[in-house]
């Protein structure tokens, strides 16, 4: 295992030699098939998913806009009748939030899906039914959320949903809960994307791919997911305490019970800033991608850029403030958000400066091709909206230009100039990759200049509007405000954004044939892995990698990796598999088997719409049979996981064997549970955040230290939940010594020790008296006590899923991933609990004494 | 081989498609098209700029009229200068590196300026820019020892005014109108006990938010006498675009007359006021407070001198006879999804009564 790793360059030296046995090929071939007819639904390879996943982001941005344009219809004349303030106030909290959680973040989460495992020279993603899962989530439940406009029911309280405008007093109807509920599920699927996007970049690139020497892009879609972990629990929390209070009159943001309309406010924009770079990093790292490939030179400063990727992604989190500079937070808060929304400026031009120098750099770049010609676009528009993003960072300036028109063109030379344009870039640049076609150069660059000229006139004369006094979200506005001429104009130019896009859609149906057999091939002779000749297994081989521009610096390295003479070129035991390598410097460490396509990601992925979806609407009953048809599903799948017979190591060439699968802390799945306990983590933490904010500004309503529970109770609580901790450290040691049977025993007994801990900590409260109602102390009492509950449960859910496991004889003291991923979850469960009592029963104490 | 055949097909696909092939696009024109397409665009965008923003100018309705306000006019100015300075540059920079001549093209690729345009340059300019732009806000939100303090609380999209004396009790209440003396601070006291609302009168100032739970305080002075137009700048709900504001500023005299007759009950109705007077207090003083007579409703605006104010409905309408009846006819058509109910079930002559008698409550 510790075997050195060849370096290629004579092909004797190679890991595999040639001819390769009859029948390998076909095998590998056969194995990796697409299936057919109804069974496309069952597709689990990220070259299948990718292209569904972008396709329906696509798609979301398309209806969208086109609710945009309804908006600009209205907007074009002053006290128009067109729309009816309610269908406009549905329309902007819909164009809001389908851009910003059903476009923006699945955009780049499918185009990594599609891309990344090629671009590091693996066969797929490290766990393919998850991302099937997360993908078909996201359809369903984002369609249905779309529907709900047709219905009139869709959420008008603005994409940011401020209460208390939407808690229940003012907005009785359902269509918040549609919002909270819908896209906090949309959420859950865009972490597990993220969680398994890390694991793939970090463990299953090719060998010889030292971090050093991934591509930028690569190198981004890490940050990202490290971003998505740490930020989106936060709106995840704020929808949770917000449905909470609308179902159960839970107080967190209203005022004269204790609440606070601020807490959501920092919670959402604690997600809202860093979403938006989010949205703009794996952006800027397609445009690194793209520049060196068209330019034919690699890219100029790439550690800088990459320390510049990961200090965006660290200030990004210092900035949230800057969304509430009006509301009176005091001016030590304010200078220092204007400070660091001013620094988080500097890595982006560090960027723009390696992009120039890569381009002045160039080797090729006339005449001028359209993914360039978008990158070109890109950096014309995005340029200009960092410049007004400085700007607004000023606070006076700010206090005037905060809410108005002015904000909106910030935020769309930002958005559309940074994200969209490069993706635009993206789509023409890849479209070689999954298609036999390219796009057409001609209809390209009338889509770019169609959608890069109405882009200015669009948004350029909001800069003007706002200043000229316009507020943000109005559905109309009265003649003697002066307002319309530029209105009009900026109606016109968004109009020519719809004709742009309308010349690209006709583009794709043209000339868009998806292949993975026979795509149209490296047309633009580029330096990186995702080029090699692929085709659904993805490569041939995986090769072994030297530089940081392969296909440039190795001559007949796609000839050799299609002629299988590089690591893995079958598929062992009849399996798809693929190679897990170290993350720092990517030495081959164990065969990775992958599952082929099956229903029960879609299935659970239909089950949880549903259940939330219809809990949305109060059908309690078929929402709970949704939720059992998806934990069932989903059980189905995992049942088949790490239940791979023995089989003995496998020979991926050059004399090194490898085991097929992995236990213990070097498997990818440890890396993903670990990961997951960082979204826990965060999730605790930002209800913590809840709590201490909420004490801050209403210490009225947190009990004198008489009114507490005695501390017997959280002391007894205590003690249950360390025992539970000590019967699964137990268990585990017994299952090292060979006593799988033990387990069958202990689990169920340390599940009880759990329960009764969480049953305990309610019942303390409830027999005080104290609901959840009365304020919001005892709301986010409540709410904690809740989230340890719910955590007791999910443990509980994986543990009897272990001791069926065990009882089926799918466990061993070799395969035990199953019991391992159980025991994480068990000791964060153990370890959140005790610092949750400890917060609940002894800040109060602290702060009253 | 499967491999050479997909080198054949890719090169086969590059010609035959042959918008894709090098050749389709003559040198020179080529050569020029980016650059003169960014020069061109760019002229374009600064020729209808500068005009938009002189009018934008006097879309606004008026100057700066405030100290902060022009303080912050200033500082925008500066910003939109800098800002254009830098935004030529990296055209003319990008132009450069994509076109430019070999000797400048070299010097643009090499990694040094990454370290000086992209760190060092913005960390001085940065730098320079807080330090300028940090004094300012303070003194928007220092609590002056001013004279008078106005409450404004953001209602369901109306504003309630309330002026407070020296000992920070109620002195008098009106709604939707705010008369201040000119030359001295006023501090503007905000709140909201229902959704979170917005204060904003460009020409005084920045925006600062009525949050329920909160108290914001602001202090306006403004140089000159004036009227200036206001909105609520935070997305409350339906009619959030029918919410508006003005604020008089007056000689200090004409505000020490004008508050003094704020404080006095309605005036006296003649006989031929008593029966819209008398209809008005049937059916309006469960809302609707008018001291001096029996109405003492307080969930909608104080109507004890509408008759003098400047418009309707929170800015939406103008304040006569006319839009007055038709406001109470048809409220819910003119701003629908408001408190108010229509009373369309009124004639013609009840509405007249009543609109009458509230015109002359001057």
């Amino acid at each position: 295992m510790t075997t050195p790793v060849p370096v290629s360059t004579p092909s004797q030296s190679l890991p595999n030699p040639l001819p390769r046995p009859p029948g390998e090929l076909e095998l590998l071939e056969q194995v990796w098939r697409r299936p057919r007819g109804i069974r496309s639904l069952t597709v689990v390879n990220n070259n299948h998913i990718g292209v569904l996943y972008i396709g329906t982001a696509l798609l979301f941005f398309v209806l969208a806009g086109v609710l945009a344009l309804l908006m600009r219809a209205q907007l074009a004349v002053p006290e128009s009748g067109l729309i009816s303030h309610e269908l406009y106030n549905q329309l902007f909290t819909m164009h809001g939030t389908v851009m910003m959680f059903l476009f923006a973040v699945p955009a780049v989460e499918a185009v990594a899906v599609l891309l990344l495992p090629n671009m590091l020279g693996a066969r797929d993603l490290p766990f393919p039914r998850l991302s099937a899962y997360a993908y078909w989530a996201y359809a369903v439940g984002g369609v249905v959320f779309f529907c709900s406009l047709f219905a009139g029911l869709a959420p008008d309280g603005g994409w940011f949903m401020y209460p208390p405008l939407t808690s229940t007093q003012y907005s009785p109807a359902v269509n918040a809960d549609l919002w909270l509920l819908g896209i906090g599920f949309i959420e859950i699927s865009a972490i597990a994307g993220a969680v398994e996007l890390a694991v793939g970049i970090l463990r299953t690139r090719a060998p010889g791919m030292s971090l050093e020497k991934m591509p930028i892009f690569a190198w981004v879609m890490l940050v990202f997911s490290g971003m998505v972990i740490v930020a989106f629990p936060a709106v995840i929390v704020a929808t949770a305490l917000l449905e909470l209070e609308r179902a159960f009159d839970m107080p967190f943001f209203i005022a004269e019970r204790g609440g606070d309309p601020l807490l959501w406010q920092h919670l959402f924009w604690f997600f809202g800033h860093p979403e938006v770079y989010i949205i703009f990093l794996p952006a800027a790292g397609m445009v690194s991608m793209i520049i060196p490939a068209m330019t034919g030179t690699p890219l100029v400063g790439y550690r800088l850029v990459v320390l510049a990727i990961i200090g965006t992604a660290f200030l990004s989190f210092g900035l949230w403030v800057h969304h509430m500079y009006a509301t009176g937070i005091p001016p030590l808060s304010l200078s220092f958000a204007s400070a660091a929304s001013m620094a988080v400026s500097i890595p982006t031009a560090i960027q723009v400066f390696a992009w120039i120098a890569t381009i002045a750099a160039a080797v090729r770049l006339r005449p001028v091709k359209t993914p360039m010609l978008f990158i070109l676009g890109f950096f014309f528009i995005f340029i200009l909206g960092g410049l007004t993003g400085v700007m607004v960072a000023v606070i006076p300036f700010d206090m005037q230009v905060h809410d108005t028109y002015f904000i909106v063109a910030h935020l769309h030379y930002v958005l559309f100039g940074g994200m969209v344009f490069p993706l635009f870039a993206a789509f023409y640049y890849w479209m070689p990759f999954v298609s036999t076609r390219a796009l057409s150069e001609r209809l390209g660059r009338w889509a770019f200049w169609l959608m890069f000229v109405g882009f200015n006139v669009a948004f350029f004369p909001m800069h003007l509007t706002g200043l000229a006094g316009m507020p943000r979200r109005v559905y109309t506005y009265a003649e003697s405000q002066g307002w319309g001429a530029l209105n009009m104009v900026s109606t016109v130019g968004a109009y020519l954004i719809g004709a742009g896009v309308l010349v690209f859609l006709w583009d794709l149906a043209r000339n868009f044939r998806p292949s993975s057999e026979h795509n149209a091939g490296n047309v633009w002779n580029a330096g990186t892995l995702e080029w090699l000749p692929s085709a659904n297994y993805g490569l041939r081989s995986i090769p072994v990698v030297t530089t940081r521009d392969p296909l440039w610096d190795q001559p007949g390295i796609d000839d050799d990796v299609a002629a299988g003479r590089y690591f893995l070129p079958n598929a062992p035991a009849g399996l798809r598999s693929t190679l897990v390598t170290n993350a720092l410097d990517a030495r081959p460490e164990y065969v990775l088997p992958l599952p082929g396509p099956g229903w029960s990601p879609f299935v659970a992925a239909l089950g949880t719409a549903g259940f939330f979806l219809l809990l949305t609407f109060k059908l309690t009953l078929p929402a709970g049979v949704c939720g059992v048809l998806a934990i069932a599903a989903i059980w189905r799948w995992l049942w088949d996981s790490d239940s791979a017979p023995d089989i003995p190591p496998v020979s991926i060439g050059a004399g090194i064997r490898l085991p097929m699968g992995c236990s213990g802390r070097a498997s990818h799945a440890w890396w993903a549970m670990m990961m997951l306990i960082i979204v826990c983590l965060s999730i605790f933490g930002a209800l913590i955040f809840a709590y201490l904010f909420l004490w801050v500004t209403s210490p009225e309503v947190w009990p004198s230290a008489a009114a507490l529970v005695p501390l017997a109770w959280p002391g007894l609580s205590a003690v249950l939940l360390v025992g539970a901790c000590a019967v699964a450290i137990h268990a585990a040691r017994k299952l090292s010594q060979g006593g799988v049977g033990a387990l069958k025993g202990y689990l169920p007994f340390g599940m009880v020790l759990l329960i009764a801990a969480s049953a305990l900590d309610l019942y303390a409260y409830w027999q005080q008296g104290l609901r959840p109602q009365e304020s919001a102390y005892a709301a986010v009492v409540f709410a904690l006590i809740g989230l340890q509950a719910t955590f007791t449960v999910l443990t509980c859910l994986m543990g009897i899923f272990t001791v069926a496991r065990v009882l089926a004889g799918r466990l061993s003291a070799a395969r035990r991933a199953c019991v391992d991923s159980t025991l994480i979850i068990w000791h964060y469960t153990v370890a959140q609990g005790l610092i949750s009592l400890g917060i609940i029963h002894g800040f109060p104490r602290l702060a009253a004494g | 081989m499967a491999v050479l055949e997909r080198k054949f097909r890719t090169w086969a696909g590059y010609g035959a498609c042959s918008t894709m092939s090098p050749c389709y696009l003559p040198a020179d024109s080529a050569y020029y098209m980016p650059g003169a397409a960014y020069f061109s665009v760019f002229a374009v965008w600064s020729a209808l700029m500068w005009p938009s923003l002189a009018r934008a100018q006097s879309a606004r309705g008026g100057q700066p009229s405030s100290e902060a306000a022009t303080r912050t006019s200033e500082i925008g100015d500066v910003l939109f200068a800098g800002a254009a300075v830098i935004f030529v540059a990296m055209v003319v920079l990008i132009v450069f590196a994509a076109l430019g001549p070999g000797r400048i093209r070299q010097r643009l690729s090499h990694p040094a300026i990454i370290y000086f345009a992209g760190i060092a340059f913005p960390v001085v300019v940065l730098t320079v820019l807080l330090s300028y732009t940090l004094g300012v806000p303070g003194s928007m939100k220092r609590e002056a020892a001013s004279r008078l303090q106005v409450e404004v609380v953001g209602e369901i999209w109306w504003w309630r005014v309330r002026y407070l004396d020296a000992s920070g009790s109620l002195w008098f209440e009106t709604a939707n109108e705010i008369r201040i003396p000119a030359g001295v601070p006023v501090d503007m006291v905000l709140k909201s006990d229902n959704v979170i609302h917005s204060f904003w009168a460009a020409e005084l100032g920045g925006k600062l938010d009525m949050i329920p739970g909160h108290v914001n305080r602001m202090t306006v002075q403004v140089e000159e006498p004036g009227v200036f137009q206001g909105v609520c700048a935070e997305y409350c709900g339906a009619q959030q675009a029918k919410m508006r504001f003005s604020v008089h500023a007056l000689a200090p005299a004409a505000f020490d007359a004008w508050a003094a007759g704020q404080r006095q009950p309605a005036r006296e109705t003649g006989p031929a006021l008593q029966p819209g007077a008398e209809r008005f207090v049937q059916a309006c003083a469960a809302c609707h407070t008018v001291r001096g007579t029996a109405a003492a409703g307080t969930s909608g605006p104080d109507l004890t001198h509408v008759g003098s104010r400047s418009s309707l409905a929170a800015g939406t309408l103008p304040n006569n006879v006319g839009a007055l009846a038709g406001w109470i006819a048809a409220s819910q058509r003119i701003k629908p999804g408001n408190p108010m109910p229509s009373f369309d079930r009124w004639s013609g002559e009840e509405l007249r009564a009543v609109a009458t008698y509230l015109q002359s409550l001057k």
